[in-house]
């Protein structure tokens, strides 16, 4: 058992594991499952969230790992990671992201600030309809390829495009960007929001779908017709 | 390969799975078909009294699994078909005695003598969906035309296809028909509107239901229940048949369009 593949330490809410980004993956899951056996009444029924930095994860490695830790009573909770792979990866496993690792955790010491530069240039795809239950968390912005259904969240720092039709709840520029956008091309969400600014659409049973953007005008959201 | 692995599934509880489940069984066993049904909602155990059998319980699920006994003997035979047999689910044991390797490997040794092994599962927030979700081939969600049950159903496809058992099939049970005319019900394309999902059955609203599940005698044997033809339909359609459902093509009116929906439902 090498010490360096897994660092596991208390958090706020629960366990951070933070895995080596090169180590083979079964070692990796081995290692976590050899330091989990060695003292299991402390790990027992805790929550994890790992943090696997720039590593590409897939989904059926992630997904080994999810079953390793919930045979051992433990719940993998959510995932930070600046690869889009592993984000994409967790939200297929329903699993919380972050899509910055360090500055998403207050917590860690090894915190890194976010860089501005990159702003524009992080984001996440997400190639499926949303359902129910899903929340989808960003440092960037989202990208939908599908649905959001009702009773599905996306909250992004930046912009959030859903190629499809947005039922759901959508919170751009989290963070307070009041120049965020919402795009979706069928716009009838439960509820946007754009920074501080809440947007409640009036239900209309006539609506014909088409592309529209919500952003701030005049401190308040505007919906208006693409093109 | 053999049988078929069809699991009964639903997001909200008390939609219709154990009905749906005693029902689609019978009626593959009326079409001459080799049924076994598995209750895997532990703990919450019915689908025996939907069945009429509850009478005859000597071993359960939990039984099999932990080696008490072969699966031979917790198989009930039913009183009118001598195809169609049902394990039932442990009436209070602990909910962590079944894994999902478990359903596996029971189903895979009853494929090689049943035509078609159908799974009654907990609801999709329990713990054992898992187990009854793990050795499906096919997934039918049940819900009812109402905006939390179908929130619920979204959830749960959600989860299927985070198990890669997704997205399959729905069944929207208990439609009244004048109600979604009025408007005052969600209507089947509203539902498969939202959950993009297929429609493999529409089961009215039908009063025989509840005292045929209470007398053990699930709706489909009585030729003159709605519900009971749906359900027929259904297992028609499992069998790979083409039982037409839903002409929504050429729409001459919303009347017209559910009359339709319901006589082929
Ligand atoms: N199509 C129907 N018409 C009338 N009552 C129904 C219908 N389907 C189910 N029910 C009734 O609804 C209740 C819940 O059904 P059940 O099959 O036990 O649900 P679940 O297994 O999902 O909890 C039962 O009392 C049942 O008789
Ligand atoms: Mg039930």
């Amino acid at each position: 058992m090498s010490e360096q593949t897994v660092a596991i330490k208390g958090v706020k809410d629960g366990l951070l594991v933070t895995v080596s980004e090169t180590e083979d993956w079964q070692i990796i899951v081995k290692d976590l499952a050899a330091r989990i056996d060695h003292q299991s009444s402390f790990f027992n029924g805790a929550r994890i969230t790992l943090d696997v930095g720039s590593r590409p994860v897939r989904k059926d490695e992630l997904s080994s790992l999810k079953a390793m830790l919930e045979r051992r009573n433990i719940s993998l909770w959510s995932l930070m990671s600046d690869s889009a792979t592993s984000i994409e990866a967790a939200s297929a496993l329903d699993l919380r992201t972050a899509l910055i690792t360090a500055s998403a955790n207050p917590d860690n010491p090894d915190a890194v600030a976010f860089n501005p530069e990159e702003d524009g240039t992080i984001g996440v795809m997400i190639r499926r309809t949303l359902r129910s239950g899903r929340t989808v968390h960003s440092n960037g912005h989202v990208v939908v390829y599908g649905d959001v259904n009702p009773g599905a969240e996306i909250i992004a720092m930046g912009d959030v495009i859903v190629w499809g039709r947005l039922r759901g709840n959508v919170h751009a520029g989290s963070d307070g960007d009041e120049s965020a956008v919402i795009c979706a091309l069928d716009m009838t969400p439960t509820q946007i929001r754009i920074a501080g600014y809440i947007s409640i659409p009036p239900k209309d049973k006539r609506h014909k779908p088409k592309p529209e953007i919500a952003s701030i005008r005049d401190r308040q959201i505007v919906v208006v017709t693409w093109g | 390969m053999g049988g078929k692995v069809v699991t009964i599934t639903s997001g909200k509880g008390g939609v219709g799975k154990t009905t749906t489940t005693a029902n689609i069984g019978v009626a593959l066993a009326r079409l001459n078909q080799k049924v076994v049904l598995i209750d895997a909602d532990i703990g919450l155990r019915n689908l025996d009294i939907v069945m009429g059998l509850e009478n005859r319980i000597v071993y359960d699920l939990v039984d099999v699994v932990e080696g008490r006994c072969k699966p031979r003997q917790a198989m009930i035979k039913h009183k009118s078909f001598p195809e169609l047999y049902l394990i039932p689910a442990a009436q209070t044991r602990d909910k962590t005695a079944v894994s999902p390797a478990d359903m596996i490997q029971l189903t895979d040794t009853l494929r090689t003598e049943f035509d078609f092994i159908i799974i009654d599962s907990p609801a999709g927030i329990e713990r054992g969906f898992r187990n009854a979700v793990a050795p499906a081939d096919e997934v039918l969600i049940v819900t009812n035309p109402e905006v939390s049950a179908v929130r619920d159903a979204d959830r749960v496809i959600g989860l299927l296809e985070a198990e890669n058992k997704g997205p399959g099939q729905l069944i929207l049970n208990r439609a009244k028909q004048d109600m979604i005319r009025k408007g005052e019900m969600l209507s089947p394309e509203d539902v498969t509107d939202l959950l993009a999902i297929k429609l493999i059955g529409i089961v009215p609203e039908d009063e025989l239901v509840i005292p045929s599940s209470n007398s053990g005698i699930p709706v489909t044997l009585n030729d003159n229940s709605k519900a009971g033809e749906a359900f027929r339909n259904i297992a028609r359609r499992l069998m790979g048949e083409d039982v037409p459902l839903t002409p929504l093509t050429e729409s001459k009116g919303l009347f017209k369009r559910i009359a339709r929906l319901f006589a082929g439902g």
